[in-house]
């Protein structure tokens, strides 16, 4: 199944619901920069609300698709990681690193709005 | 309540780590350790797709000294570790950055031991107790 990628405005709006498989992250990784070149988005936001663990593969996909977003004039805000995500990824050893971050969607957001701006 | 999962391919990772966690959560672990255990297995589960190419995780409920724990225990035969040294030490990599490392799954855990021959394969046992 594919993870939808709604837009609003300037701005790409993901919402990960269920829990990634391999196949599913990469899947999204191209998806998400074929609807940048499509739309011409500024900005992506994706909310990992729904996401109760993210192992070090499902972390290099999304760090992978931050950088290449980047690379593509798109900024991405991530929202909504949970206390148990943030400290198992660090536990791990895994850095995101250079990632903007925001508690949740409202706050990610107003965040990327002001980042756009600057 | 003893059940392994084969790991052949990608698809076998998720349903390994299905498994550990509704193991946790059936043994009444809360959700930072649910996540831990979840996470470690995926990883160890990964290293045996990546390494191994064929292997076995089991998920196996413990008891010691009044203590409630969950023992992780992933099994392969494959080209197995030379330094076992090395391999522990944060930041050794031999697939690039695809996998986090057993140091990064040892923190996860509260214990953690590895056996492992060249050319017969790795054991390794993590245990989670119920705090």
């Amino acid at each position: 199944m594919r993870i939808p990628i709604l837009k609003l405005h300037d701005t790409l709006l993901i919402s990960i619901q269920w829990e990634l498989d391999d196949q599913t992250a990469l899947q999204f990784q191209e998806d998400l920069l074929h609807k940048i070149h499509e739309t011409s988005a500024r900005g992506v936001v994706i909310d990992l609300t729904s996401i109760d663990f993210i192992d070090s593969f499902i972390a290099k996909v999304l760090g992978d698709v931050i950088s290449m977003s980047e690379l593509m004039g798109a900024k991405v805000m991530i929202t909504g990681i949970q206390p148990a995500v943030a400290i198992t990824l660090i536990e791990l050893g895994i850095r995101l690193e250079d990632v903007l971050t925001a508690l949740d969607l409202e706050k990610g957001l107003e965040k990327l709005q002001r980042e756009l701006e600057d | 309540m003893d059940s392994c999962v084969k790991i052949i391919n990608e698809w076998d990772i998720v349903a390994a780590r299905q498994l550990g966690r509704n193991v946790a959560r059936d043994l009444g672990f809360g959700t930072v350790d649910q996540a831990r255990i979840t996470t470690a297995i995926s990883e160890l589960a990964r290293n045996i797709y990546l390494y191994a190419e064929q292997g076995e995780v089991c998920i196996e409920k413990t008891e010691s000294g009044g203590k409630i724990g969950l023992v992780i225990i992933s099994e392969d035969q494959g080209p197995g570790i030379s330094d076992l040294r090395k391999v522990m030490e944060d930041g050794f990599s031999t697939s690039g950055g695809l996998g986090a490392g057993l140091p990064g799954v040892k923190r996860l855990v509260d214990e953690f031991h590895i056996e492992s021959n060249p050319g017969e394969g790795t054991l390794i046992k993590a245990i989670k107790w119920l705090r």
